[in-house]
Order: structure tokens, then sequence, then C-alpha cells
């Protein structure tokens, strides 16, 4: 379980990564596209893509030609990487909101 | 993979240098302090975030023209130990009106010295959002996505 987790995360942890998972969430996506629509090349994205495979948030099927990658529809893989990413960053933020207040009320 | 199917939460948590009772303020009114403010369904940016400190209150986005989006429900408010809000918000990104098909969060708080705190946080009944992967995988175009732009939220933190 614990290394499933840490898959998604670390998976997510990278920025063009994270930015092409939430294209995929907002509706499937061709590779072609994905790299029209980003500053990444279209072997970049590929790569991307099968990270995000491997652990297990994205899913693909072909469609002639094509290949479309959509986050997975199974699982709840997707949205736990994601909300795990999120409260990773909320809780560092709380971090460090509630210990600045601490240290300028001392 | 039946632990894909049982594994519907996901657990947190960090020790912050503060007492118990400044933890849990901190976290409940001060929420919109260090939540990520790229985390946004308005349409519009987030003038602030406001966390309802009572049991039925909202935690709530109002945006820079006004408008609000409540995104979760007070379920529980037991300061400074524990708090328990919904998760009103959809796999799409979009608020969720139907609440069997919502998730929660538990927060709890507790004191390891005066000063010293731990905080831990499950989000959990993940499942329940179930439905929402379905209109994923029909493909349903989404106009209203969550904008979450990530990468750059990940690069000012990481200055």
């Amino acid at each position: 379980m614990a290394t499933y987790q840490s898959d998604g995360l670390t998976a997510l942890g990278d920025p063009t990564r994270r930015v092409i998972f939430e294209r995929l969430a907002d509706r499937p996506r061709a590779v072609g596209e994905l790299a029209s629509e980003l500053p990444v090349s279209r072997p970049a994205v590929s790569q991307h893509l099968k990270v995000l495979k491997d652990a297990g948030l994205v899913v693909d099927q072909p469609v002639g030609t094509r290949r479309i990658y959509q986050v997975d529809p199974d699982g709840l893989a997707a949205l736990r990487g994601y909300l795990d990413h999120f409260w990773d960053q909320a809780l560092a933020g709380f971090k460090a909101a509630v210990e600045r207040q601490t240290k300028e009320t001392e | 993979m039946s632990m894909h199917a049982t594994d519907t939460a996901t657990r947190h948590s960090i020790v912050v240098e503060a007492p118990i009772e400044r933890a849990f303020s901190t976290f409940t009114e001060g929420f919109g302090s260090f939540k990520p403010r790229e985390h946004n369904l308005l349409e519009v940016d987030i003038a602030e975030t406001v966390f309802d400190t009572r049991v039925g209150g909202n935690i709530y986005d109002r945006g820079v023209d006004g408008s609000e989006c409540r995104w979760a429900r007070v379920l529980e408010f037991d300061p400074p130990h524990r708090v328990v809000f919904s998760w009103d918000i959809s796999p799409r990104w979009q608020i969720e009106t139907d609440l069997d098909r919502t998730s929660e969060v538990e927060v709890r708080f507790v004191a390891e010295a005066p000063h010293r705190t731990r905080v831990e946080l499950e989000h959990r009944y993940l499942d329940r959002h179930g439905e929402g992967w379905e209109a994923v995988r029909e493909g349903v175009g989404g106009e209203q996505g969550w904008p979450l732009y990530l990468d750059r939220f990940a690069r000012e933190v990481d200055g």
C-alpha cells in the first residue's frame, strides 16, 4: 500500500506530469494533442505518460491510429494521487503559517 | 488488486512547533492562509477562504467579484482536538451536490509537548466519489475543469 501510494505521489511530483494529468482529468487526449498544448516535445510527453501509466494514474487505449490517454476510470488512484499532493502542500503551508505566528508572539 | 478497492483513504501527519490551541485555530480560522490558492473552482481569483468554526457551517472561497464556492461542510467541531469536514468536490473538479457522493476529512490534534503538536489528517470514503469516474470514462467534456496551475504553485513553494 505504501509503495502504491508513493508511486502516485512520485509520479505527480513532476510539474509537467501534473499538468498532463490535469489535462487528462479534464478529458481524454492523444499524445499529439498534449504535445501541441504544452511546451514539451512529443517524445517527452510519451515518457511522462509512461510514468503516469506505470503509477496507475492513467490508462490508454488505441482509437484508430492514435492512442488516447485518460485518467484511470476504474480506480481511485488518480483521485488519491491528487489529494495526496494537495494535502502534502496544504500541511507544509500550515506548518509554515503556524510556526511563523508562534515566533511572532514569542 | 483488492488493496485498491479497500484503500479508500489518504493519510497525512505533520508535527508543528506550536501549542495545540494555536495549531487548531490556525488550521481552522487560518485555513485560507495556507490553502494553495490555485485550488480554485471559481472563475475569478479568490479574495479569501472562510472556515466557519461551527458544525453546520461551510468552508468556502469568496472570489474577488463576490462570488462564492462552498466546497465543504463542517461536520464536527471539537476545539482544540478534532475537526471533521466534508469534501464536496467531485473527481471532475466541480461542486458535488449529491451528498452521498462526497468524501470526508478528519483532522486530529495531539499535544506532544506544551509547544509541539502533531496533526493527523485522514481524507476518507474516497470511493463515494466513484460515480464521477464513470463520467470520465465516457469522456464527457468538462468546460469547468479545475484550473489548477500546480506547476506554478510548486515553483512558488519551492522558491
